[in-house]
């Protein structure tokens, strides 16, 4: 497979299906970075004047995030929270940490890090048990807390977070199997800063699948943490996204014109809705030939038919 | 060719040469999920793979918030 952008044949990395493309490295680095410069754009997410706090984990979405919005210029540090999860934050910790010397630190960029054992004198396990809760929701509500805090203290304009196209589509498929209302409203790439003490929330890789900022990651040779959290095993989320690969190995494009269509469709103020029967009425006429309700003139039936009697003879 | 998967950690042996969609469906693996990395050199999935190569298969899927 060869690039498909490129005039000379050079070969391809990755193919993109659901773009119908394949790109070499170059190429794709170049995808990447305008798929993030649209999202930025047309949710209005961030100004080059902004001091962006980006949310890392230690994973390829969050350290992906910081590399490509300090590669287009923009002003970007990072908060790591260390949740204590044995050795597993001990890696992501030293992922996160070696990625901030190394490369952000040339940009001009700090890494500011909370140690959740030391402010609660537990770690996650030992909290999510006290707690009686799932770790997941435990953590979730930690680092959201954790993030929004310190955007606000140290006055950063936004908040930036590494959620990519599988996170919203398994999210939004989560909402719309338990008709989650409220939470749909929550969707949005871009968060205001609704009310005093509220961070504004953007995710720029909201054009970009999983996979893409994988190989991102890769061919970008990012270090990061690819074991999955060993809290997160059999989790409803990563059951969606399974689904959703499966749907899309299938039928590609199926992921994204499922979440894209859902923030067309939050974007567009709702039309008066006009009702079945007021359609019904304005565009339906009887058929010509057996006079049951038809928008043509002769009906889909007496066509079929027709075609049917024509062809026996 | 030597195969190197995660969750849980472990290497495969694999007759080759194979091309890179027919190791995946062998092992029952979903493109999507996963990228294929031939030394330290991602492939795409009509690439074919030799005895020789070192290959990782790396799943893309993370559950975290
Ligand atoms: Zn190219
Ligand atoms: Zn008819």
């Amino acid at each position: 497979m060869n690039c498909t952008k490129c005039p000379t044949s050079t070969r391809a990395v990755i193919g993109l299906p659901r773009h119908n493309a394949a790109f070499c490295k170059s190429c794709f680095i170049t995808f990447v970075h305008e798929q993030v410069a649209r999202a930025i754009k047309s949710f209005k997410m961030l100004s080059h004047e902004d001091r962006i706090l980006v949310a890392v984990s230690g994973g390829k979405d969050s350290l992906a995030l910081w590399h490509i919005l300090l590669t287009l210029g923009y002003r970007a540090d990072a908060l790591y929270v260390n949740l204590g999860i044995g050795s597993y934050s001990e890696e992501s910790h030293r992922k996160v940490r070696h990625y901030a010397d190394t490369v952000a630190a040339g940009y001009g960029a700090k890494l500011l890090v909370h140690v959740v054992e030391q402010e609660a004198g537990a770690g996650i396990r030992e909290l999510a048990t006290i707690l009686h809760r799932p770790t997941c929701s435990t953590c979730g509500t930690i680092k959201r807390y954790q993030f929004n805090r310190a955007a606000i203290e140290q006055e950063y304009d936004v908040m930036a977070t590494g959620h990519n196209l599988d996170d919203e589509a398994a999210r939004l498929l989560g909402n719309v199997l338990h008709w989650q209302n409220d939470y749909l409203d929550k969707q949005s790439p871009t968060l205001p800063a609704s009310v005093e003490g509220f961070a504004k929330k953007v995710k720029p890789l909201c054009r970009l699948s999983e996979r893409e900022i994988a190989a991102y990651a890769v061919v970008n040779r990012l270090d990061y943490i690819v074991e999955e959290c060993p809290m997160a095993k059999g989790s409803k989320m990563i059951l969606y996204k399974e689904v959703l690969n499966r749907l899309e190995t299938e039928s590609p494009g199926t992921k994204q014109r499922f979440y894209w269509g859902f923030l067309d469709k939050q974007a567009k103020p709702d039309a008066p809705a006009e009702s079945m029967a007021d359609k019904d009425q304005r565009t339906l006429v009887p058929c010509d030939s057996c006079g049951q309700p038809t928008t043509a003139g002769t009906c889909t039936y007496c066509k079929m038919m027709a075609k049917a009697k024509r062809s026996a003879v | 060719m030597l195969v190197q998967l995660s969750h849980p950690n472990r290497q495969v042996e694999i007759k080759g040469p194979k091309r890179t969609k027919d190791l995946l469906r062998e092992l029952n693996l979903v493109m999507e999920a996963h990228l294929v990395i031939r030394g330290d050199e991602l492939v795409t999935e009509d690439e074919i793979l030799a005895d020789a190569d070192q290959i990782e298969i790396r799943p893309v899927i993370s559950g975290g918030i």
